[in-house]
């Protein structure tokens, strides 16, 4: 088992992170801070996870969410997908294992990844919407969100989603709240079976190891972590038992990166703009210099007259 | 026909606009500017404050598609008056071929030019092919619009065709504001055009000096059909 968090105290305590700890700000250039906090990560054991719910409702208990009613079509997806108010949903794939026969329930938890690259803070067009602290954390600041859905466009992994109500972005905070005071999510909390764990990247990923031994020696050759380099690595982490087929997982991403569309839309294609327009700008004020006003002259109006004269 | 005194000498005035047009034109220049303000707010950070303009970028997302709504449909009406004299013809490939003594004002070495000169078809041509595109990729940005032209249409953009609509939406913006500033530029490099866009008149000179021919057929029309049989 791994050591549990304890409960926090009582008295006041300052938080752990702030806004002293910003590493990146959507459409800001900040300065990092010279020492960056230890990252943390969440660690979803997928192996472990019996599928009960409990961080879904955790999750909207914490952070005071309340999804709507929704219709049973025979699923057990519930909601049918990410929105607004449920920031993160089990996702329940039924697997026939070809080669052992098995009948596998393979069930992730899914939400936001905390990538090291993200593509919602780089698409962002908004000053200080999306933040990314030292200690891995991408948080969603509400107050400077305007709504236009740039975020889910930069996503990879097609997490964030507007809420009708208030036209703004929601997703999971990594319960940045509850880290600040030194606790670990809602989600992780609640797992009755310690599917999600919660600490340093460093400890997740050797608890991580530990698992994945467990699974190789139970016939699963294939486990492994899960923690996508194409976006520097991620603060959620999954250990999966069929880490070299990540799509089975109700289509986690094979190999997770920013788009490359994205990326030209918001990296070269914003400076090529810029200068295409300032340049032919400049060149019409050049032009106008060299130039000079391209006049009518009164031989000019006489013509004009004249063939107005003779006509009538 | 008439002249007037404008204060620099009496010259002939030459209708070139009717009011209709000139409200046209006036709509689509108008939500033009407010477009390009508001969307190059959300373009790049340095220009963010733009937004400030409209009362913050939630306004501007908002704000910004309808303004599109409303060009579009004001660019309509722009194409349906204009597309007609606005067809290439052979003297517009002398016309760009000269594009030196153009540059230069040298308007003599030039063929005599219809209503519009082949520089004017290549901005009319090119905006209402760009106002298309924006149009089309500004749907992937704005989700009620997307909303409901997906149930119209029955199908689901995928998160790749958004993405390239995001792309395409900027790309297609800088080549239109582009052609706007050659646009805005060309009319207040050729004095006396102005007024063609406010008061709906040119001069004569203006006209015999850039658009002979159309001069020529304005000149003519009144009275061709009753006096001079044919030219």
């Amino acid at each position: 088992m791994f050591p549990a968090i304890p409960n926090p105290t009582t008295d006041k305590s300052n938080a752990r992170f702030g806004e002293k700890d910003m590493i990146r700000r959507s459409a800001s250039t900040i300065t990092p801070p010279a020492k960056r906090q230890t990252e943390v990560a969440k660690l979803i054991d997928v192996s472990k996870c019996i599928g009960c719910k409990a961080c879904q409702t955790a999750c909207l208990e914490w952070n005071q969410l309340t999804e709507e009613v929704g219709v049973n079509v025979g699923v057990y997806d519930n909601p049918h997908d990410l929105t607004a108010n449920s920031w993160t949903l089990m996702r329940y794939t039924e697997y026939e294992n070809p080669e052992s026969g098995n009948l596998e329930w393979l069930i992730r938890k899914d939400g936001c990844m905390h990538c090291e690259d993200p593509g919602c803070l780089k698409a962002c067009p908004s000053p200080g919407a999306i933040v990314q602290y030292s200690n891995g954390i991408v948080d969603f600041v509400k107050e400077n969100c305007i709504g236009c859905g740039y975020c889910i466009k930069g996503c990879p992994f097609n997490i964030p989603r507007i809420s009708r109500a208030d036209h703004k972005a929601y997703k999971c905070t990594l319960c940045s709240d509850r880290v600040a005071v030194g606790q670990g999510p809602a989600c992780q909390k609640a797992c009755p079976t310690q599917a999600i764990v919660f600490g340093t990247k460093d400890e997740m990923k050797a608890w991580a190891a530990k698992r994945i031994a467990d699974l190789k020696s139970r016939g699963f050759a294939k486990a492994g972590l899960y923690d996508p380099p194409g976006v520097q690595g991620t603060h959620v982490m999954y250990v999966l038992h069929h880490a070299d087929k990540p799509q089975l997982y109700a289509g986690l991403a094979e190999n997770p990166r920013i788009s490359p569309i994205v990326e030209a839309w918001k990296g070269v294609g914003k400076y090529a703009g810029l200068a295409l327009i300032g340049l032919t700008a400049a060149a019409g004020v050049i032009h106008h210099l060299l130039q000079g006003p391209n006049r009518v002259t009164s031989e000019d109006e006489e013509n004009a007259e004249k063939l107005a004269g003779g006509k009538s | 026909m008439s002249t007037h005194d404008d204060g620099s000498g009496a010259h002939m005035r030459v209708r070139r606009y009717s009011g209709s047009a000139r409200i046209n034109h006036w709509i689509v220049a108008i939500s033009f500017v407010l477009l390009l303000l508001s969307g190059l707010s959300l373009f790049h950070p340095s220009l963010f404050w733009l937004a400030g303009l409209f009362g913050g970028g939630t306004t501007v997302r908002w704000l910004h598609p309808w303004i599109g709504v409303v060009l579009v449909v004001g660019f309509i009406g722009l194409f349906l008056r204009f597309f007609a004299q606005n067809l290439p013809e052979r003297t517009d490939w002398v016309w760009l071929a000269r594009i030196r003594h153009v540059l230069k004002g040298d308007d003599e070495y030039l063929p005599e030019v219809g209503k519009y000169n082949a520089g004017q078809k290549f901005v009319f041509w090119s905006q209402s092919i760009l106002v298309i595109v924006l149009f089309v990729t500004g749907l992937g940005l704005w989700a009620p619009g997307l909303a409901y032209v997906e149930g119209l249409f029955g199908f689901k953009a995928t998160i790749d065709q958004l993405r390239m609509a995001a792309l395409i939406h900027a790309g297609a913006a800088v080549l239109a504001i582009t052609i706007w500033i050659v646009h805005v530029y060309a009319a207040i490099w050729v004095r006396g055009t102005i007024s063609a866009m406010t008061r709906g008149f040119v001069t004569g000179g203006w006209g015999w000096r850039h658009h002979r021919k159309w001069l020529r057929k304005e000149v003519g029309h009144d009275e061709r059909s009753r006096v001079t049989p044919a030219e």
